[in-house]
């Protein structure tokens, strides 16, 4: 089987945030993502998602490492200093590399 | 006290003595809608009722007592608790916003008073919900600091006036006018039938909610324990004083007086967050979910019952 090396971006944050990374990763060059719904609790207390203001999302992004670092970097500089947010990327192995 | 006090107070101390007990989320967002679009649709059909001409005056003051709200809680929180602009701003906007299930919980108490209100009361919810939110966001950006000119007005209107909380009060209010009594009576049992019950499952989960942020309450000290108790008395006392000058009945005076001394836990946390992303939201939601929103559905509620009456023999 032959893969194409992609990287993955992965983004667990308040979901308050959702319209507003979904409008970022598209505008700095993402070709399609994926939101879920999570749980978790760090720095800013736990996050049970009981209640509208405390849901969290978990965003993946599939991209070329060019893409991904302009999404991260960005992310870092407008969201990080004041949301619950956690990002990390991971290499990844994609089939169709076109799709991403 | 109120039979639906009771189930929240279930949800509190299920959550305090650590019950692993908790409502499905689709439920709870289920639940929200229905006691949203419920409280729409009944003052819908009674606004269908009245003159415009004779609720519009009213409707101008109740916007207007909610963004006058914020603009007096703004300097308490500033100098007293020397608390930072942003959180200021936050807290004075949640706190001149409104919450619909105070409202509710407040109805069903007039209701099972038999004490009459305004019916179409449910319009000055809707409109009670946006004006301190935006008063909240100019007061965190008035400082003159270096991000004053960063305000996403785009996203932060969206936010308020598309929110599910206003787009499910107006709509249900849209409703309830054009199809008018008549035409909801083969709806009746699941939208005004089963409101009570509704509310107090709902309730439970608030309980739980609520519970869930003493932990948030305990870190940030007495003064906003202070603040979440006597802001809702003081808001509530100044709209006893603007329900009479509007000539509000016994019972509208004192849901108005309710609606001042709620604070949103909706529609504010999800625009300020937006908003005024310097803000620290476990401020605000502590204060708001932690204390005031416990407060008024067990103490508030009667006591504001009480202004009402007083306001009313006063003259």
């Amino acid at each position: 089987m032959q893969t194409h090396a992609k990287k993955l971006l992965v983004v667990i944050t308040e979901a308050a945030l959702e319209k507003l990374l979904v409008r970022d990763v598209r505008t700095l060059g993402a070709h399609g993502y994926t939101v879920c719904d999570v749980r978790g609790g760090g720095e800013h207390g736990d996050r049970e998602a009981e209640w509208e203001g405390n849901r969290s999302i978990r965003l993946e992004v599939i991209a070329d490492e060019p893409v991904c670092a302009r999404i991260a970097e960005h992310i870092l500089a407008t969201y990080c200093p004041n949301f619950a947010l956690s990002m990390f990327v991971a290499d990844c192995g994609v089939l169709r590399a076109h799709k991403f | 006290m109120d039979v639906v006090v009771l189930f929240f107070l279930l949800g509190v101390v299920a959550r305090l003595l650590g019950s692993d007990l908790r409502l499905p989320e689709a439920l709870y967002e289920t639940l929200s809608i229905y006691l949203l679009l419920a409280i729409g649709l009944r003052g819908g059909a009674e606004l269908a009722e009245q003159p415009i001409a004779a609720v519009a005056p009213q409707a101008l003051a109740v916007m207007v007592l909610g963004a006058a709200l914020p603009l007096i809680a703004f300097p308490i929180l500033r100098r007293v608790g020397r608390m930072n602009r942003f959180d200021s701003a936050a807290l004075a906007a949640h706190y001149g916003s409104v919450s619909v299930v105070t409202f509710a919980v407040a109805v069903a108490y007039l209701v099972e008073r038999q004490v009459a209100y305004e019916p179409h009361f449910p319009l000055f919810v809707a409109l009670m919900e946006a004006p301190a939110i935006v008063v909240g966001v100019l007061l965190a950006r008035s400082g003159g600091d270096v991000r004053s000119g960063s305000i996403n007005w785009g996203a932060t209107l969206h936010e308020v006036l598309l929110g599910k909380s206003i787009v499910l009060l107006l709509g249900g209010l849209a409703i309830g006018w054009i199809a008018g009594h008549e035409a909801l009576k083969p709806i009746e049992g699941l939208w005004f039938g089963l409101f009570k019950g509704v509310l107090a499952l709902f309730l439970l989960e608030m309980g739980l909610v609520a519970a869930s942020r003493i932990g948030e309450v305990r870190r940030y000290g007495v003064f906003l324990a202070a603040f979440g108790v006597l802001m809702p008395l003081v808001s509530a006392t100044i709209a006893v004083g603007v329900a009479r000058a509007m000539g509000l009945s016994t019972g509208g005076t004192m849901l108005l007086a309710t609606l001042g001394a709620s604070a949103s836990y909706i529609a504010a946390p999800a625009a300020l967050r937006i908003a005024v992303p310097e803000a620290n939201p476990a401020l605000s939601i502590g204060a708001s979910l932690g204390i005031t929103f416990p407060f008024n559905v067990t103490l508030g509620i009667p006591l504001y019952y009480r202004l009402a009456q007083w306001g009313a023999a006063a003259g």
